[in-house]
């Protein structure tokens, strides 16, 4: 059980699909204009992503290794076309919206990396915690970016205005550029709540204060910082 | 005896040119076309400069303080900067505008890449560019004489005549540093005797601007047409002041002339082209992200490594 909750947190915090292992680039900033669109993307993915985790551990043993991406891409993409019925079955509206991006997640490269690095290798009970912890993660950044977007692009969240009426929206950030800036930002607010909370690298010997020239990043200025606060 | 000799490391001849010197150099350029707007679009315009330069340097100032780097708005860097961003805003932009361009310019495209040396393309440009996509209707809002009127490219573009005078002094409608051509060109002259811009990129800029138009745009080789091509819209101030930016154009005197090629061909692309009557500020900052690569086309070879043994 301890190992299920280490899978989610890992998949939500630790090696977050979005802000820290990076992958899944191509609907993250395509998609996430809003809130809800962030949301129904990230859940249609997590679904996909816990069942083909599953499915993949199940059959390791069965996969022969040199077929192995064949065979992960058909169980893929099955899933993929079951979520994508329901989904025009049942949100019309969502499916409209996230259109071509529904089939697209067959290539999602979060769902393949985690068949190759995790599901082949693992038991099902876990693999499926993991599966789920990094849907989960991904539907984080996705909403994240998706809230910011909409906030500062549209004035409004989740179809609701939020902003007072003489706030003039920022047209650009529900544009492609601004998918960009706000996971840039995101990703090094991230960075920087990692870095303060890692551990000393133990360069504080050899630091003269100069960080621009200084090859070693992995300290992020704490050195110099200690040095001020005495 | 011993006192009359000083001992130094080498260089022993510098020149009196600093950073902070050329930037003066290039404010006191634009007084003339800066005055000229504030003079006649009034005291918004005034407004909107002030704004503009006053939010550029606390910008810089609260991140070097943020980020514990040292203070380098005596470089005066980012006045230029807030000047030329307030010079590409139509005179009814209202302030709030100028701020939001200012952060844009100073935070995302120059202090995040590095600061000063280190900004990948124009920061003023790239904050117009912004706000144009930002604040379409805002920033195509020009009212000359009280009367909102399209600007002479606009005006060209739609086949309705237009006063070639009047585009040279100045009396157009337009943004508030781009309207008069002739205080762009002194202020442009004044850069050009005192060597503190080099003439090849305007000129590369300019004659290849004018072949294209001659070649493509569909009026012929039509004098009028082509003065008034030159004289509308950015292209004096974005040709002068913009793409001559020591940061975001290349260092190699060939590498000058293929940039200032590189800006004509786009800028006579997008006003012959594309959907909106200008062009100048994507041609530059387009360029400006072409310069590493024209950098490295154009290295020059070192003495004795020319030609084959």
């Amino acid at each position: 059980m301890r190992k299920c909750m280490e899978r989610l947190f890992n998949g939500l915090f630790k090696e977050n699909p979005t802000f820290v292992l990076m992958l899944g680039m191509c609907p993250t900033l395509a998609v996430t204009t809003s809130a809800i669109n962030g949301i129904g993307m990230g859940l249609a993915t997590t679904v996909v992503l816990v069942l083909s985790n599953i499915m993949i551990s199940v059959l390791r043993k069965v996969i022969p290794d040199g077929v192995r991406i064949p065979a992960f891409i058909v169980v893929i993409a099955s899933f993929v076309t079951i979520v994508e019925l329901l989904l025009k079955a049942y949100i019309p509206s969502l499916y409209a919206a996230l259109g071509l991006y529904i089939p697209l997640i067959v290539v999602n490269c979060i769902i393949l990396g985690r068949a190759e690095s995790y599901a082949s290798k693992n038991k099902v009970i876990y693999s499926a915690f993991d599966g789920l912890g990094m849907g989960l993660g991904f539907t984080f950044g996705l909403t994240c970016i998706g809230i910011i977007r909409e906030i500062v692009g549209a004035g409004t969240l989740f179809n609701m205005a939020v902003m007072p009426a003489a706030y003039e929206p920022l047209t650009i950030f529900i544009l492609a550029p601004g998918a960009f800036l706000v996971l840039a930002f995101l990703v090094a607010i991230m960075n920087k709540i990692k870095i303060a909370g890692g551990k000393d690298t133990g360069v504080g010997g050899n630091c003269d204060e100069l960080c621009r020239n200084c090859p070693n990043t992995n300290c992020g200025g704490r050195t110099l910082a200690g040095k001020d606060a005495d | 005896m011993s006192e009359n000799i000083k001992v130094s490391a080498s260089p022993h001849v510098r020149s009196q040119m600093s950073t902070s010197r050329i930037m003066f150099f290039v404010i006191i350029s634009l007084l003339p076309a800066t005055l000229y707007g504030i003079i006649q679009f009034g005291f918004n315009s005034a407004l909107l400069v002030a704004v503009c330069i006053a939010s550029c340097v606390v910008c810089e100032l609260v991140y070097v303080k943020l980020m514990r780097l040292p203070v380098t708005i005596g470089d005066l860097s980012a006045v230029v900067t807030g000047l030329l961003l307030a010079l590409n805003l139509p005179p009814t932009a209202p302030w709030w505008m100028g701020v939001i361009g200012s952060i844009f310019a100073i935070i995302v495209v120059k202090m995040l890449f590095g600061g000063l040396g280190q900004n990948f393309m124009n920061p003023a440009l790239a904050a117009r560019c912004f706000l144009v996509i930002c604040f379409t209707a805002r920033m195509t809002d020009f009212v000359y004489d009280g009367v909102t009127g399209a600007t002479p490219l606009a005006n060209i573009r739609d086949g309705n005549p237009v006063d070639l005078m009047d585009m040279f002094i100045g009396r157009i409608p337009g943004t508030i540093g781009e309207v008069s051509t002739v205080a762009l060109l002194a202020g442009a002259v004044f850069l050009i005797v005192t060597g503190i811009i080099d003439f090849r990129i305007p000129c590369a800029y300019i004659v290849s601007f004018v072949l294209f138009m001659g070649m493509f745009s569909g009026h012929g080789w039509s004098i009028e047409y082509l003065t008034s091509q030159i004289c509308g819209g950015g292209l004096i101030l974005g040709a002068f002041f913009m793409a001559t930016d020591y940061v975001t154009s290349p260092i190699t005197k060939t590498g000058r002339l293929i940039f200032g090629v590189c800006c004509g061909l786009l800028t006579g692309m997008f006003r012959v082209f594309s959907s909106s009557a200008e062009g100048v500020s994507y041609a530059i900052i387009i360029s400006n992200l072409l310069v590493p690569l024209i950098e490295r086309i154009t290295i020059p070879k070192c003495f004795g490594k020319g030609g084959e043994i």
